[in-house]
Parts: structure tokens; sequence; C-alpha cells
């Protein structure tokens, strides 16, 4: 049992680190996607990358993984020691993207618990494909240049190879706390074995010991190799190494060198070493200590908590020992608690507040990659991406997005031909931009291709039998929305990406789940906007609490309209017993709580009680409850477990405590709207 | 060999809950319920009444910041419904990781009943509240009709059905 848990998280530190390299792998290569060719800078950081993710994954023994990010290590290392080799970048960056996916598939078959046992034959041949071509073509040219001026640099390496190396001693202290030093350890000598002979290490058994760990700790972890590699690259590998704290490299013995020349290096690496150990006490340090990862579900229950506390606070406070009482000490303090259990609340929500950045950049991929398969020639221009909102909230509205930018792409952005002879320019625009607005966080597709046609959807939705109201009298909104209609497919051929009427419904309903909505605007030849409305958090709401009866029911405040007494002239009756009241020369349903909800109470006259007019997505309705008892902030809990597997109650949306500890539900004025139509 | 000790914990408190269980009383009958599910028992407290559940179900209560189902019991087995009195107590059940109240009449107190004491209950029809009792107990003048807990959560699983039908 015990080793099944820390296998497990090894596991997880795996999976959380190489997703973490990954994500920065295909943001290196997507920020190059423009160029005809990779900056030294980004060749480095490619390098290292796919490096620690070939290490650790072989550490893991995932070889999948390890094999071939191997290969495409040896790529990328043939071109960094090519300098000014040429090749084709963009098939370069296809085939470093296929590896990504491949990795990423194998990386969420782990995180489900699987064996990541993807076959990466085809890949690792093409990338060997690659390479076979890149040094044919670089050799042929070198040897050209070769006959010319023969090359220093090769000579001198050369020359290295027949020393057969010179001896070297490391010593590496871990960063305190940074758990696993042995397997951290044997990570280092796992780097070394590429590139060095002759290894041997103190404490010599890292796996098998237990007190391993505690001596390296202690004095930490001293190995000493022979390599051919120069001092400075030999550094450079081992400074890679994760949480590294110190480092002294040292040189032991190099017969053929000259005292002179030894004695020169190490005042120079000397130097470097201080000035490297600068930056890592600067720059490296204070990031890792100051960014904790903290499991969702820890701050999901510290929330639930914060909530706990509110409500207590008010039990506490609106006692009812305390009536009568005049207190001024106790409120003066009452009001003190208070204000802190506030300022908690709204802190514990910014933790879980994340930035949109990664899900936007998440979206670069899919325009690059529906630009080479259509070819079409889109940009996407991201806006506001620091946007913050909800964990739980970003998790969900993923997908919807990635569906609306393919749909924009596929179509929405006409062929270069078609923009050209349009007047427009070439390139098509697919804007992003997130922005807050009240409680809601507003998040809009702009593209600026041909629009919307409404006649084509309308004929289109005719021939599915997807119509339920006559076409002349269909708002222009009414039309655009029935693309989100299930089964519903302007596209008359399918591609890759969009167009099995599958996407847009499924959009749709994930937005709605969330409690967002979706607007459409489109013109035609001028673009289309698509903005989509989501709450910053789904915990907290602001709420309207009414009574019908004994019981208490809280209308999110968002879908109240107004509420108002009625006058009995103001009712109508249809024949088949149906209440409607007006309001403004505007109809309204009438909703009787209390019939729906089987509650029993006095006041069934209307002009006893109180109507609520709600609404949402432009419907509207009109409540009829026995008393307002006033606005709060609520948490929102769901029903018990055994409930909600019961049955589904269509009309609550879940329930919370009010201030002296009672229950109230909360309607979900959404369904209440839609089964009552 | 941590989990060992813990394993050998659960066991050994298994054993001590073993062969005892909690005794209450609807009308004129005693029912018993095995210890290891039962978590606590409090007073009647106001329910929130849950539109569109089954008449059973009386709604939901506050339970120190959890919120937990509450069955009245009287109706699950079909018998007629009493007003709540003084006397009214909440059993509160887990079974799993789903916490679930039992309104009963009134409860009686813990009893061990031995193997031997216990009968299976007669098969005359498995179609009534029968399915709930796994046993009959017997104890110096009584009979306890010992329920089996996991029914009340499958049961229900029936009535969803019957209600998508």
């Amino acid at each position: 049992m015990p080793n099944q848990n820390t296998s497990d998280s090894f596991v997880d530190m795996f999976i959380f680190e190489s997703s973490q390299n990954i994500e920065l792998l295909e943001q290196i290569v997507l920020d190059n996607d423009n160029n005809d060719v990779f900056s030294e800078d980004a060749l480095n950081e490619i390098f290292r990358v796919v490096h620690t993710i070939k290490g650790s994954s072989a550490m893991m023994l995932y070889n999948g993984i390890s094999s071939i990010s191997h290969k495409l290590e040896d790529l990328f290392f043939y071109i960094r020691e090519h300098e000014g080799i040429h090749y084709d970048c963009s098939a370069l960056s296809d085939l470093v993207l296929e590896v990504i996916d491949f990795i990423k598939i194998e990386l969420e078959k782990l995180r489900i618990g699987n064996e990541p046992d993807g076959d990466s034959k085809e890949l690792e041949v093409s990338i060997a494909g690659f390479l076979s071509n890149l040094k044919s073509e670089h050799q042929a040219s070198a040897s050209d240049q070769a006959s010319v001026s023969p090359n220093k640099k090769n000579i001198v390496v050369t020359d290295r190879l027949e020393k057969s190396g010179n001896m070297y001693e490391a010593t590496i202290f871990f960063e305190e706390g940074c758990q696993m030093e042995n397997i951290r350890a044997f990570d280092v000598i796992h780097k070394l074995n590429s590139i060095a002979t002759d290894i041997s290490h103190v404490p010599e058994e890292l796996i098998e010991n237990d007190q391993s760990t505690e001596i390296i700790i202690k004095n930490g972890f001293k190995v000493s190799f022979r390599s051919e590699k120069e001092y400075q690259e030999i550094k450079k590998i081992l400074l890679q190494t994760l949480f590294l704290k110190d480092l002294t490299v040292k040189e032991i013995s190099s017969p053929e060198e000259t005292v002179k020349e030894t004695a020169d290096e190490n005042t120079k690496t000397a130097i470097q070493q201080k000035s490297q150990k600068k930056d890592i006490s600067e720059n490296q340090v204070p990031l890792s200590s100051s960014i904790i990862s903290v499991n969702i579900e820890k701050l999901d229950k510290l929330l639930d908590l914060a909530g706990e506390m509110v409500i207590a606070e008010a039990m506490l406070t609106h006692n009812p020992d305390l009536n009568g009482l005049e207190l001024p000490n106790f409120t003066k303090t009452a009001q003190h608690f208070r204000k802190i259990i506030d300022e908690l609340q709204d802190l514990i929500m910014s933790t879980r507040m994340v930035p949109l950045t990664i899900t936007f950049q998440k979206m670069n991929r899919i325009v690059h990659d529906m630009n080479k398969k259509l070819n079409k020639n889109t940009r996407l221009v991201l806006v506001g991406e620091d946007t913050e909102v909800d964990k739980n909230i970003i998790e969900r509205v993923s997908d919807p997005l990635m569906h609306l930018v393919r749909n924009s792409i596929d179509h929405g952005i006409e062929s270069k031909e078609i923009r050209l002879q349009k007047g427009k320019p070439e390139i098509g625009t697919v804007t992003l931009e997130a922005r807050n607005e009240g409680s809601d966080v507003l998040i809009i597709i702009r593209d600026d291709g041909k629009g919307f046609d409404k006649d084509s959807i309308l004929n289109h939705a005719k021939k599915k039998g997807l119509l339920f109201k006559p076409e002349e009298e269909m708002a222009e909104k009414e039309i655009f929305s029935l693309i989100f209609m299930p089964g519903f497919s302007t596209k008359d051929k399918v591609t890759q990406y969009s167009g099995r009427g599958v996407g847009m419904d499924v959009v749709m309903k994930n937005i709605q789940a969330i409690g967002g909505t979706v607007n459409i605007e489109s013109k035609v030849d001028v673009g289309s906007v698509i903005t989509i409305k989501i709450p910053l958090t789904l915990a907290i709401i602001t709420g309207l609490n009414i009574q019908v009866g004994d019981s208490i029911y809280t209308i999110p405040i968002k879908e109240v309209r107004e509420s108002f007494r009625p006058k009995k002239s103001d009712i109508i009756v249809d024949p088949d017993g149906n209440e409607m009241i007006m309001v403004r020369k505007e109809c309204y349903p009438i909703f009787r709580v209390h019939r729906q909800f089987c509650i029993e109470t006095d006041i069934q006259d209307f002009e006893d009680g109180i109507f609520v007019m709600v609404e949402h997505d432009n419907k509207f309705m009109c409540l009829f409850v026995d008393q307002l008892l006033g606005q709060q902030q609520v948490v929102v809990k769901a029903l018990p477990a055994y409930i909600t597997k019961l049955k589904k109650i269509s009309c609550i949306a879940g329930c919370t405590l009010l201030g002296d500890g009672s229950i109230s539900l909360i309607i979900s004025v959404r369904d209440l709207l839609s089964t009552n139509q | 060999m941590a989990d060992a000790k813990v394993l050998e914990q659960i066991s050994q408190e298994e054993d001590t809950q073993k062969g005892k269980f909690l005794t209450f009383s609807l009308g004129n009958e005693s029912y018993g319920i095995e210890i290891k599910y039962v978590t606590e028992i409090i007073g009647i407290q106001p329910v929130t009444e849950v539109p569109e559940l089954p008449e059973y179900i009386k709604g939901i209560i506050n339970l120190r910041g959890k919120i937990i189902p509450v069955m009245d019991v009287r109706i699950r087995f079909k018998k007629s419904c009493i007003e709540y009195n003084e006397r009214t107590c909440i059993i509160v059940i887990d079974i799993g990781d789903i916490s679930i109240g039992l309104i009963v009449d009134r409860v009686a107190e813990v009893l061990k009943i031995p193997d031997e004491d216990i009968a299976q209950p007669p098969d005359i029809s498995k179609t009534s509240g029968n399915r709930f009792i796994k046993g009959i107990g017997k104890t110096d003048n009584e009979i306890k009709l010992l329920l089996d807990c996991e029914m009340f959560l499958q049961e229900d699983d029936i009535f969803a059905l019957e209600n998508i039908e």
C-alpha cells in the first residue's frame, strides 16, 4: 500500500511537470509560427524542454514518451550544433506539434489512470526521416565549404574526442523540501549517461537505499564522471536540474591540458559561477516560493467553510437571546468580525480566479492547424486575456470557445481569392476578447468574414423542419439562434473541423449549464460577433428571498426585473383558465408558486400577495408569492445527492442556508420558463 | 504497516459494533437497524419541503451546515402518519457517502442480538414493505424487525424508473 501511494505521487508530479513543459513547448513553437527560422534562444529552450521531458519520462519508464522525445532531442541537437543550417521551419513546427499532441494524449491516459501505451513508431520514423534529410543536405553544402576553408571548430572537437574526455566532479544540493531527492539525483545520473562515462556517485545506492535521501540533503549529491564535453557545457546541463539549490563543478585532472589553461578556465568559471548563482537566487528562488499549486478540492472546501462562517456569524449576531438588549460594545465587535469575514470570503473567491490566458492561447493552436488544413490565412487577436474567471467556469468554457473559433474560421473567413475580390485585407482576423461587466464576464468572438446568411439559415432550418414559427415573423436574432438548434448544420460538406451539426447545440448547452447566454450579431460581408455572457462565479449569488406559506425561496437577483402589487383590473383569465397580467400594455403569464410547488398558504387572492417579474433570455413571467423578505448574498449549495439521484427536480437550482440556519431553495428561472411554455 | 494498524482498528471497531442494533418503534412495531450505519440521533426539527418529491421524503434539514434529506419511515412503510411530537426522532444514517435522516416515532435502546437469535423473514411476498426486512431478531419478550439499510437507497432506483415511465 505505501508503495502504491508514493508511486502515485510520482505520477502526479510527472504529469504536472510534463504538462507544464508541453504547454511551454507548444507556446514557443506557436510564437515562432510566422518566422522562417527558429531563433537561437527558441532552439535552446526547445532543446532544454524536450530534454527534461525525455529525462523524466525515462525515469518513470514511460518508454513511448521518452523514445519520441529522445528522437526529437536528437533532431534539435543537430540543428543547434550546426548554426545557420537551412531547414523547413514550418514542417519542423508541425512535427513538433505532432509530438506534443502525442505526449498530451499519453499524459491524459496517465491522468485517468491508464498506462501510456500509444505507439510512437510512425512519428519517430518521420522525425528520423526529417533528420536524415537535414543531415544529407547539410553535409552536401558543408563539404563544399570545407574544401575552401577548413573549419577550425571541428578540429578542436575531434582533438578532444581523442583524449576521451576529462574527469569532473560535481556536488549538487537540492532545494529544501523539494522531496524525492534520491529520484532527482537519479535523474541527474540519467542525464549524464548520455554525455559521460565512468560515472560514480555518493551515495552509491540511490533508489534501493532509504537513507540516500538524507545523505543527499546533508552532504549534497556527489558525482564524478569522465566526459568529452567542455566544462561550460557540463555545467549548463547540470544547471538544468530541477529544484537545484547549489552546484559546484570541478575539473579534476586534464593531463594533456596546460596548467595555465586550466587555471584560466577556473577563474573564468568561478566568475561565471558567481553570476549564475546570483541569477538563481534572484530569479528562481522567489518564483518557486511565491507560487504553490493547491488541490482545487481544498479550495472548494475552504470556500464552503467561509460560507458556513458567514452563516454562523449571522446566527450569532441575530441570536434571539440578544433581542431587546442594548450592547454597544458587542455590536462594535460584531461589525468588526463581519468585516473580516467579508474580506476573507473575497480573498478565497479571488484565489479561485484564474486568468483566461491559457484558454485563449490554446486557440492559437486551433487557428494554426485550421489555416494549414483549410488553406486559409487567418490571424488570431487576443484582447483582455488576463480577465479572471472562476476555475470551474474556465474548465467548462474552453470547449465551446474552441467550437466557436473553429466555426468562425471554417464558415466565416473566406478564402484568400474571395477576400481580395471583396476588397478585404488578404488575412482574415478573428478577435477573441474578454472583459468584465458587473458580475458577468463577456467573451466575444469577432470575425471579419462573410457573416451569417439569413436566407440560407432559414432555408436550411425549413428543410430540417426546425422552424417553429412563420418565417416572416422571425426577428434577425431568432433566425441566427436557429444555428444552435440540435441537428442544424449549414455547411453541405462536412469538414474535419466543423459542419457535423453537433457542435453548436453543444456549445449552447455547455454555456447554459454554467448559467451563461449566447448572443449573435452578424452583417453580410462585414463579419459576425458572438457574445458569450457568463457569471464570474457560480458559488455565491445575490438573491431575492420570497416567502410562500411557510417555505422560503430565493430567486437570483440577476433574473428579477421588478416586483409590484397588482390591480385586479390588470388580470386576465383565458377560457382555459390560464391567468395573465397586463403590465405597461404587455401581457405576461402568471405563475402561482404555491400551486406549482404544492404549498399550503392562506394567500390565494392576487391582491393579498405580490408579483415578482422574472426574465431569462428575453422570456418573461410573473411569479405570484406571499411576500418579499429582502435581498441577500447567498452561498449556493447543491441539493443532497440522495435527492438528485431520486429525481431531477426541474425548477430548483440548489439550496442555501439563511441567517437563522433555515434552508431556502433557489429557484431556477430558466427551468421555470422552459417548463411552463 | 501503518495501514495494517488502521485496518486492525477498523475491524476491531466493526467487531464491537457487530450484532448491535439501535431499536426504534413505529406505532406498535419495534424495528432495529445495525448500529454501524447510525451516526447520530437528533430531535425533530423544522423541515424544508422540496417540491416534486415522493411523499415519504419530507424534505431537507440543516445538520450543522450539512444539508441532508429526511424520510418519514411511517409513510415509507405505508402506515398512517401521525403528528410529530417531542418523542419523534430523526436517526441520521450514513450509507456509503450518502447521509439520510429517518423520522421515527421513538428511539428505544441499543441491543445486542446474537446471530443465532436472528431468523430469516418469512418469504411471503417480496412486494410490500417486506423488502426492507433483513431478519427477525428475537429478544426476551419482543421481536424486532431488522431493517436492511441498503434497501432504503436501492428501492428508490425503482421509484425513479417508474417515474420515467
